[in-house]
């Protein structure tokens, strides 16, 4: 593949020695795009003129010495639930299918600063709401690894993107597992980052509690340096945080020496595939040849956040949702007779039934007469996850454990069971609902040819921690783990 | 015996704060405006976008509070009302519920029964919404959220006041402190103030309360004493009929002068009520308080006072000046220039009160500066110019806020000081009225004053009515 082998980080080195143009490296993933796109379908809206003339741009700015950062020409893939100014913006929804946002998310905001070229929007489960990119009212997005399988979900598209070389990175979002989760499935890195350390401006909330946006890359060392540039205080979000230790790449150290990794009991047990557990457990041992202290312990409530996540999320977003109306903008249903019809006929015609399910959901769990039992309780649920958390911590510097009980199920496997859907994201949602920082790096590949992550939490703030403990599991590791080749994977898709 | 009937009446009212920006974005809060030009994605409801605080709003609803004796919540949080209509563009209003700013004040008011004290249950913070226009030519409905996002405050009474009257005096009282406060302009008509009247009757001596009604924004304080009085005569009808009174949202029609049900308790919208997650709770410290008790201006009451202390003015005087923040103000800055607070309270007190009815204004209206009345009084009381003229001047303040020194000297309005000039137009006068003269001389005392009014006239209003008497006197009865 040549070009498309580097990471993020590499290609800004290329192109800022002039090794490589803007252009060429656009160029390189827009002809990736038009080999894979047809099967893989990461992609909702393609800004192939866009992103060629942003190159041009950028090319100037960095010949002239403005540009000087990592990232900058380095083409960008954005999940479709950020709002980029003139370009449109679904969410993967049939409801805004005509909308163009007149203003840009501000973590986009920032990778533009930094020299990023966009060369469009990822596909993803409407407004963010499944594990598999299934629910996408623009199609599936099949898994680079195998085009029979799902990519997870819900930032599928952007991890399919990078996995599959159509982008060299890609902004996605997490809410329950969103990033980590399909970083699992599709073999790439990806940091779902403390709640309030990236701006939320711009993002079209799901579970607003609990959305955060963080990067999806090729390894550590490039979401590490993609986060430091996203990572902002932003006044125009109440929940922004103004940290002053977004320094990320400081922690690109290879040494665990000093460090306590415990491994939740309850994260091993049933509903664990195999061969999951044993890539996991293999990856705790390569961190204690390293020199980390690596525990088992028990985390304890495990089984109450999935029912807490799923009333919170669903909760938010019965509201969030609520302006999806066909009133201002957006779909709106042909014929209808009055306002309440208007509503009815739009909505539901233009939200698809996952979508509608969590929509019911939440509007239960905040109805009057129901609201101490369902909300109330998730709301003090989420309190007592945050506090096993806050004891574990005292202990522990890094809590390690698997992303997700399999490896990436089949087309079709997933929809048919919402539940066991739901359960799928065991491992992932507590970190949401905590507030903290969580991760996922490649460390195995099971006997489907299917690549599995490792999931690395931190305290709050504690970034550094899973980043320098990430990145010495990386560098220590033996063989890398690395998608195969497009040619192969779309030659074989197409027998 | 006919059953004797007590009204139990509690008010929620809302009112529109003077913040130069809305509550949740950086959008002007300034009326008029073409449709939709004061919004932005956050006031339009638009995907993604995010409210953040304006904190001038706190400050204001804090003032408020803490002039009302209320409890403040140190910890308070906005919360979800979820409904849809198109005014309201993320379709919910975010607004207060579970801990709201201020709760547990009272105010005193005073009735022609005497003095009591209305409690106050609450005070919370909220957005307005837009405003729907609806075409009847296109047939369609439009919608303009120029005022989306413009911060209120509710405050909610206890069911405490019994009459109309009583309601008028507590509707009053909060206007006077909120207008001192500088918190709102708090005017009816314009909706920057506005009542839902919850109402219900019961047997006089009965322990519980009656089934109540809602009446919802009812704009003018006489139509707010009209729908007392008339829902309070249908729930007495419907019981005396052996009626249920409904629990109900009405209407009412001030010019039909009767409500009309608007929805019933059964069909009343669960607003699924939750934090709002993308707000953090607002701290308010002990240090905040104390600065906005620090700055808190003189409310009425103890302005009030003082003047009756500091102004050689009459009781009645000090009630209506005080009664506009405004107008006090005015009467202040000008007594503090001429040093005539009897001479600036009358300007005030009749002819600026008359032209306000004239033109069917309110005391806020007043534009005239304080300056330009403390000059009028100033050059009335060196008899520049005489009284009449100094009215028709007054006029010209009051509607242009002319300079009056400037305006008399253009005008040629000074009062004629020329004895010689005035006796010789006098003398003008007796002579071409004969009739009047012998009329005079033969006893009618009145005759004189057709003399005075003529030689006036020959002088244009300029010369000071009292030299004119004197002279004339002179020469008539010499």
């Amino acid at each position: 593949m040549g070009l498309l082998d580097d990471t993020a980080v590499e290609l800004g080195k290329k192109i800022k020695s002039g090794e490589v143009t803007v252009k060429e490296a656009v160029m390189a993933c827009l002809d990736q795009i038009k080999k894979a796109e047809s099967t893989i379908h990461a992609y909702v809206t393609i800004d192939r003129e866009g992103a060629l003339k942003k190159a041009e741009e950028v090319q100037k700015k960095i010949d002239e010495g403005k540009l000087t950062g990592p990232l900058a020409g380095v083409p960008v893939a954005i999940k479709d639930n950020m709002c980029i100014a003139g370009m449109r913006t679904t969410c993967s929804s049939k409801i805004l299918d005509n909308f163009i946002p007149t203003y840009t998310a501000e973590a986009v905001k920032n990778l533009e600063e930094a020299g990023a070229v966009i060369l469009g929007k990822t596909n993803m489960d409407e407004f963010a709401m499944g594990s598999t990119t299934e629910t996408s009212a623009y199609g599936v997005t099949r898994n680079p690894w195998d085009p029979e399988h799902v990519p997870g979900g819900s930032s599928g598209g952007s991890c399919a993107a990078v996995a599959a070389g159509e982008c060299f990175y890609a902004l996605g979002s997490d809410t329950g597992g969103s990033i980590r989760q399909p970083s699992s499935f599709c073999g790439v890195t990806g940091i779902k980052p403390t709640y309030g350390t990236v701006s939320r401006y711009g993002l079209i909330a799901y579970g607003s509690s609990l959305d955060q946006i963080g990067p999806v890359g090729k390894d550590v060392t490039d979401c590490a340096t993609i986060l430091e540039v996203i990572a902002s205080h932003d006044k125009k979000d109440s929940t922004s945080l103004d940290r002053t230790d977004c320094d990320f790449t400081s922690a690109l150290v290879k040494d665990v020496k000093d460090m306590k990794i415990g491994i939740p009991r309850d994260y091993l047990g049933e509903g664990l595939d195999p061969e999951v557990k044993e890539a996991v457990l293999a990856a705790a041992k390569v961190l204690e040849e390293a020199g980390a202290v690596v525990e088992k312990f028990d985390l304890s409530l495990v089984d109450y956040a999935i029912p807490a996540y799923y009333t919170i999320a669903a909760a938010e977003a019965s509201s969030n949702l609520e302006r999806f109306d066909g009133v201002k903008y957006g779909y709106r249903a042909k014929e209808y007779e009055g306002l309440h019809n208007m509503y009815k006929k739009s909505r539901s015609e233009g939200f698809g039934p996952e979508v509608k399910r969590r929509i019911m959901l939440g509007s239960f769990v905040l109805s009057s007469g129901y609201y101490d039992a369902y909300y109330l309780k998730a709301l003090r649920t989420k309190a007592l996850i945050k506090q096993a958390f806050d004891k574990a911590f005292a202990t522990y510097d890094v809590i390690l454990g698997p992303a997700a009980p399999t490896t990436a199920p089949k087309l079709g496997e997933s929809l048919g069971d919402p539940l066991k859907m739901y359960l799928g994201d065991i491992y992932t949602i507590s970190c949401n609902l905590a507030g903290l920082p969580g991760m996922t790096v490649p460390c195995g590949i099971d006997s489907k040819g299917l690549p599995i992550g490792v999931q690395l939490l931190g305290d709050c703030f504690q970034e550094k921690k899973i980043i320098r403990a990430a990145y010495t599991y990386e560098q220590s590791r033996q063989e890398k783990i690395i998608c195969p080749d497009m040619s192969e994977v779309l030659e074989k898709a197409v027998e | 015996m006919a059953k004797q009937y007590e009204t139990v009446i509690g008010l929620e009212v809302h009112v529109e704060l003077a913040t130069k920006t809305k509550i949740f974005c950086g959008c002007s809060t300034a009326f008029g405006g073409a449709p939709n030009t004061h919004t932005c994605p956050v006031c339009t409801g638009m995907p993604g976008s995010l409210p953040v605080l304006n904190k001038q709003v706190v400050e204001y609803a804090l003032a408020v509070g803490l002039a009302t004796n209320c409890e403040i919540n140190q910890y308070c949080k906005f919360d979800r009302k979820n409904y849809f209509y198109p005014d309201n563009p993320q379709n919910y209003q975010i607004s207060q519920l579970y801990l709201p700013i201020c709760h547990d004040g009272k105010v005193e008011i005073e009735t022609t029964a005497g003095k009591k004290y209305v409690g106050i249950h609450e005070i919370h913070m909220e957005e307005d919404a837009g405003k729907l226009v609806h075409d009847e030519w296109e047939d369609c409905s439009l919608v303009d959220y120029n005022r989306s996002g413009v911060p209120l405050i509710e405050i909610v009474s206890e069911p405490d006041m019994r009459s109309a009257e009583e309601v008028i005096a507590y509707l009053d009282k909060l206007r006077l402190i909120i207008q001192y406060l500088g918190a709102s302009d708090c005017k009816l008509q314009e909706g920057s103030m506005r009542a839902d009247v919850n109402l219900s009757v019961r047997e006089v001596g009965a322990e519980k309360f009656g089934t109540r009604t809602e009446m919802k924004n009812i704009n003018s304080f006489k139509a707010i004493a009209r729908a007392i009085e008339g829902e309070r005569a249908r729930q007495i009808e419907l019981l005396e009929m052996g009626k249920p009174v409904i629990q109900e949202t009405r209407r009412w029609d001030d010019n039909k002068e009767y409500s009309y049900a608007m929805r019933s308790k059964e069909d009343a919208q669960d607003y699924r009520y939750f934090p709002d997650p993308d707000l953090v709770p607002v701290i308010i410290s002990d240090e905040w308080i104390d600065r906005v008790k620090a700055v808190q201006p003189e409310l009425r009451t103890e302005k009030l006072e003082r003047y009756k202390k500091e102004f050689d003015i009459p009781d009645y005087d000090a009630e209506i000046l005080t009664s506009s923040k405004h107008m006090a103000d005015i009467f202040e800055a000008a007594t503090a220039i001429c040093k005539k607070p009897k001479k600036v309270s009358n300007w005030l007190m009749v002819e600026t009160l008359r032209l306000l009815k004239e033109k069917g204004q309110d005391p806020e209206d007043i534009m005239f500066s304080p300056e330009h009345l403390a000059e009028l009084v100033e050059l009335t009381e060196e008899g520049t110019i005489n009284s009449s003229v100094a009215k028709e001047v007054f006029e010209k303040i009051f509607e242009e806020d002319v300079d009056p020194a400037v305006y008399v000297e253009e005008h040629g309005l000074k009062t004629v000081n020329d004895e010689g000039a005035l006796r010789s137009t006098i003398e003008e006068i007796v002579a071409a009225n004969p009739q009047s003269v012998a009329d005079y001389k033969g006893g009618k005392q009145k005759a004189i004053g057709f003399l005075v009014g003529q030689t006036m006239k020959a002088m244009k209003g300029k010369a000071d009515p009292a030299s004119v008497n004197k002279i004339l006197k002179e020469i008539l009865d010499a």
